[in-house]
């Protein structure tokens, strides 16, 4: 007789919606006609994902004391709420960014269950709290990724791209595995916080480290941080643009609250080390990610290095390794993942637009022949910067706020230059944008389909990013909240 | 005066702005609502200032909690030198927004729609009393200045914007590392609560970003190609508005919250802004163009500034608020000339232009008056703030007086050969009989600035003595204004 654990249905709901969403999206793929696949398949992934975000605030709000669930697998706390939330957020704006991103029929079914599969693998992910259970979520979440990568195979990069992140996410799956097997070789547990309590004892042990600087290098891979990041532009570049929005979005997120909580549950005895670890690896991406976005011309390969630019800047306030740091890393993920989002469905609409891939010389002029979406990338783009009205301004503030805290203020100053760098490639965008109207791209007076739903993604975007900036309090309680449920 | 006024004052043109952008009002219409929401700012400003009292500390004040984490609020208030800046800025973007209205500009709700964020955001920057929001409001400042300048700029307006946007952002980033450690060590952000601080990094920190804005000596690398490239109403804002921010930022925060820091770089400061001083009024006599010389005596004027702050005594704090609003007036007024003679020859070059003054009287009278308003005359107000200035540095160090001194002579050697070079000497190339004189509608604009000016020249005590509680301007300085 085996003992079976008593599972918390309500602390796994969150997760389990998005995949109900999914499965409902492919079976009706199959019996309906080509005609309404696309409007139902994305209705149930949408509804699912939609479902998951309420249910994760609901087990938010039911949850002030973290708990172990399912014989401790997963924990129940609101860190992992919170990152549910964004990424049931971030999921239901891809969805509509993809609506009319296909042309083609058959594949709508699987392209909308896919993304909720891969959101509920990522919801999954940010609540494990076991080292199996936090791989199992790890390739869940990937496998999906790569299969949507690949997804548009009229798409010449579509292919490519797939191929590059199975083989390089593969490698940094691989490294991640391995980094577990020596944590649990080194601890002999497989639960986060019996690693922790084992640690203490090992403290500096060679092989607890090697284990630990594996893990990271396997969680930098999936947060695009420098130097794990070479995938990263080609991937960004080559996948369709929806999925490249969610992937900026999304896996950011759970790369990053999985570090957090990894790093400050398994490893509180090694804080030291993966301190000034991470702290490196903020430095490199901030140098890497801004350097090489300086000489870019096609915007989704810009995004990309600046996305790896952000990650540097969210990998701050972890190795800041206080309750402010983890406070400051879940308030940035909210404004950054709604711009970098936004971002892309602009970028997404202009290349509906025009047939061809957006390079800064395709931007010409848009901000004054399409206003609305103009003027959003411009805002996103001086978001991106740090300026107001962007809430980035505060997440930098409070990024920069926590390393002051832990005394790393050299940190500052790097997140500061890295910050006068960014400046140049940003505003490069909204040079192109309204300065630049020499070119003209569009014929004048025409105007590409009206696409509600993507226009309606980028109002919510554009309403976060704004929103973040002026109600910093009530944010920074759920950020706080969430930051609780970890032992600082 | 109440709150409300205040945070009005802020936000009346930034909700403007928004509705200028979102509704599709007919384009000429663009510049009569700008127009309009400025005058009324300017009446909102004419009673804050009839119900201010200037032996009272802060005033119009208004406080809410933003974030209290870090101890952060929306916390506005006027003191009587801000209200006077606060006045200057209000005044001075009414008159370069009803100028651009009567030049017509293209695309003009997105034009007019700036031109009021960024009045909101000056005015922001010069009441916010918590340091966040007075450095968003500060980096507010550089979106509308860079699309400005852009857009609507001359034909070399990418390399401004690529040089005004790097410098501006380079000071204000370490402004906002230093705004940080600051307001971490405080535990609070708030400008009135916290005390003061003898790191003399962070105080660094503050006098780099502000010296870059105002700019002094040697951060000017951005101000020839700006001030030339940007529209003439957006150099007359640059010049005689937002240059005041840093000398605001100056006196507000590094002067009054790092008192020790103040008195042991007070003789590098001064040296920098001596520099400033006598090598912009050189450049200013140098410079081949109307706005080259306008831009340079803008340095000049800076560092004259720059030397009364420091001074860091009564005759010097009150000379730099009295100077502040001066040269904002003259050099806004100035620069809009500057516009109307560009607009007429289609040049600034000296020498394309000349001999303007024959059949237009009114031209000629006007900018005869500001140039020697400028040159600072006895008897007029910038000869007033001058030589409180003066009086100021003098007590530190005869030396500088000397320098300062030296410096309007090489003023009034700037300002005559500019009006010379543009009203007299031969009749100019580019000046042609179209070239007809100011018409009624510039003369609306520009009449009323210079009527500002030569009424604080009848009375510059109006400002001098009323920019601090009590006229104990050291005093009130080193209780941080509280």
């Amino acid at each position: 007789m085996i003992d079976t654990p008593s599972i918390d249905w309500l602390a796994l709901s969150p997760v389990l919606a998005p995949l109900a969403g999914a499965g409902i999206a492919l079976l009706l793929s199959v019996v309906l006609p080509y005609g309404v696949r696309r409007a139902v398949a994305a209705f149930f992934g949408a509804l699912g994902l939609l479902v998951g975000l309420i249910l994760a605030a609901y087990v938010y709000w039911k949850s002030p004391d973290a708990q172990g669930i399912v014989a401790d697998a997963a924990r129940r706390d609101r860190l992992a709420s919170l990152a549910q939330m964004m990424i049931a957020g971030a999921g239901i704006l891809t969805v509509g960014i993809a609506y009319r991103d296909q042309p083609r029929q058959e594949h709508v079914g699987e392209y909308f269950a896919l993304l909720a599969t891969a959101a509920a693998g990522m919801m999954f992910m940010v609540s494990a709290s076991n080292l199996m259970t936090l791989f199992l979520g790890l390739e869940w979440f990937s496998i999906s990724l790569y299969v949507l990568c690949a997804i548009d195979i009229e798409l010449e990069t579509s292919l490519e791209s797939g191929l590059k992140y199975l083989i390089v996410g593969s490698f940094g799956s691989a490294i991640l595995l391995f980094g577990f097997a020596l944590v649990y070789g080194a601890t002999g547990a497989l639960e986060l916080g019996a690693i922790g309590e084992a640690g203490r004892a090992l403290e500096h042990d060679s092989m607890l480290l090697l284990g630990l600087a594996m893990v990271l290098t396997g969680l930098g891979f999936k947060a695009s941080a420098a130097p794990f990041h070479q995938w990263t532009p080609d991937v960004y570049q080559g996948s369709p643009t929806p999925v490249t929005a969610f992937m900026s979005a999304a896996t950011k997120v759970t790369a990053l609250v999985v570090m957090l909580r990894v790093l400050n549950t398994a490893f509180p005895a090694q804080e030291d080390f993966w301190s000034a670890a991470v702290a490196g690896i903020a430095v490199a991406s901030l140098a890497i990610g801004n350097l090489a976005a300086l000489v870019q011309r096609n915007v989704k390969r810009m995004l990309a290095y600046s996305s790896v630019s952000h990650a540097g800047f969210m990998l701050i306030p972890i190795a800041a390794a206080n309750e402010l740091g983890g406070q400051a890393l879940l308030y940035y993920l909210i404004p950054y993942g709604a711009a970098s989002l936004g971002a892309f469905a602009i970028v997404a609409a202009r290349e509906r637009e025009l047939r061809q891939p957006v390079t800064l010389d395709n931007l010409s002029g848009m901000g004054w022949e399409r206003p609305f979406l103009g003027f959003s990338l411009a805002l996103f783009a001086f978001a991106f910067i740090g300026l107001p009205p962007g809430g980035l301004f505060m997440g930098k503030l409070f990024a920069f706020s926590a390393a002051v805290d832990a005394d790393m203020t050299w940190l500052v100053i790097v997140g500061v230059v890295a910050t006068a760098v960014s400046v140049y490639y940003y505003l490069a965008i909204v040079r192109s944008l309204y300065m630049r109207t020499e070119l003209r791209l569009v014929p004048a007076g025409g105007a590409p389909p009206r696409e509600l739903l993507l226009t309606a993604s980028v109002v919510v975007t554009l309403a976060i990013v704004v929103g973040s900036f002026v109600f910093v309090q009530p944010l920074l309680d759920l950020a706080g909240n969430a930051a609780d449920s970890l032992r600082f | 005066m109440s709150g409300w006024l205040t945070t009005t004052l802020i936000f009346l043109p930034l909700a403007a702005a928004l509705v200028l952008w979102v509704v599709p009002w007919p384009s000429l219409w663009a510049g009569s609502i700008a127009t309009l929401v400025a005058l009324v700012e300017v009446g909102l400003w004419i009673v804050g200032l009839s119900n201010f009292d200037f032996d009272g500390g802060i005033q119009g004040e208004q406080q809410h909690t933003w974030f209290s984490d870090l101890g952060v609020s929306y916390h506005v208030g006027l003191y009587g030198f801000s209200l006077w800046l606060v006045g200057l800025t209000i005044v001075c973007t009414a008159a370069a927004i009803a100028y651009a209205w009567w030049a017509g500009r293209d695309r003009s709700r997105a034009y007019f729609g700036l031109m009021l964020f960024l009045l909101g955001a000056v005015v922001g920057v010069f009441t916010s009393q918590d340091l966040v929001l007075f450095y968003a409001f500060f980096e507010g400042m550089l979106i509308p200045l860079y699309v400005l300048i852009g857009v609507w700029g001359g034909a070399d307006r990418t390399r401004a914007t690529y040089t005004f946007v790097i410098y501006t952002m380079a000071g204000s980033l370490l402004m906002l590392a230093a705004i940080v450690v600051f307001g971490l060590s405080q535990g609070t952000f708030d400008l009135i609560e916290s005390g003061t601080d003898d790191s003399s990094w962070v105080f660094l920190g503050f006098v780099v970003a502000f010296a870059i804005k105002a700019p002094i000596f040697p951060f000017h690398g951005w101000l020839p190609v700006t001030y030339r490239e940007s529209p003439p109403e957006v150099s007359a804002l640059l010049s005689g508005v937002i240059s005041k921010v840093g000398a605001y930022g100056l006196l507000r925060i590094a002067i009054a919250k790092f008192p020790e820091p103040a008195q042991d770089f007070q003789v590098p400061l001064l040296v920098l802004a001596g520099v400033g001083l006598v090598y912009g009024s050189l450049l200013a006599f140098r410079a081949p163009d109307v706005r080259g010389v306008i831009a340079y005596s803008s340095l000049a004027q800076m560092g004259l500034i720059t030397l009364g702050l420091f001074a860091l005594n009564d005759q010097g704090f009150d000379g730099a608020v009295l100077q502040m609003v001066v040269h904002g007036l003259l050099s806004t007024t100035l620069f809009l000339i500057a516009g109307g003679i560009e607009r007429r020859t289609s040049t600034g070059e000296f020498a394309r232009l000349g001999g303007m003054a024959h059949g237009r009287p009114a031209l000629a009278t006007v900018l005869m008056t500001t140039g020697i308003i400028a040159l600072a005359v006895p008897g007029s107000a910038a000869f007033a703030g001058e030589f409180l200035i003066l009086l100021g540095v003098f007590d530190t160090g005869w030396g500088w007086a000397v320098v300062g001194a030296v410096a309007i002579v090489l003023a009034a050697m700037y300002m005559l050969r500019l009006i010379s070079a543009v009203l007299h000497q031969g009749r100019g190339p580019a000046v042609t009989d179209a070239a007809l004189d100011l018409r009624p509608a510039e003369l609306g604009i520009i009449v009323p600035l210079l009527a500002c000016v030569l009424a604080l020249s009848a009375w510059p005590a109006g400002i001098s003595e009323r920019a601090f509680p009590g006229d104990r301007a050291a005093q009130v300085v080193e209780a941080q204004f509280k």
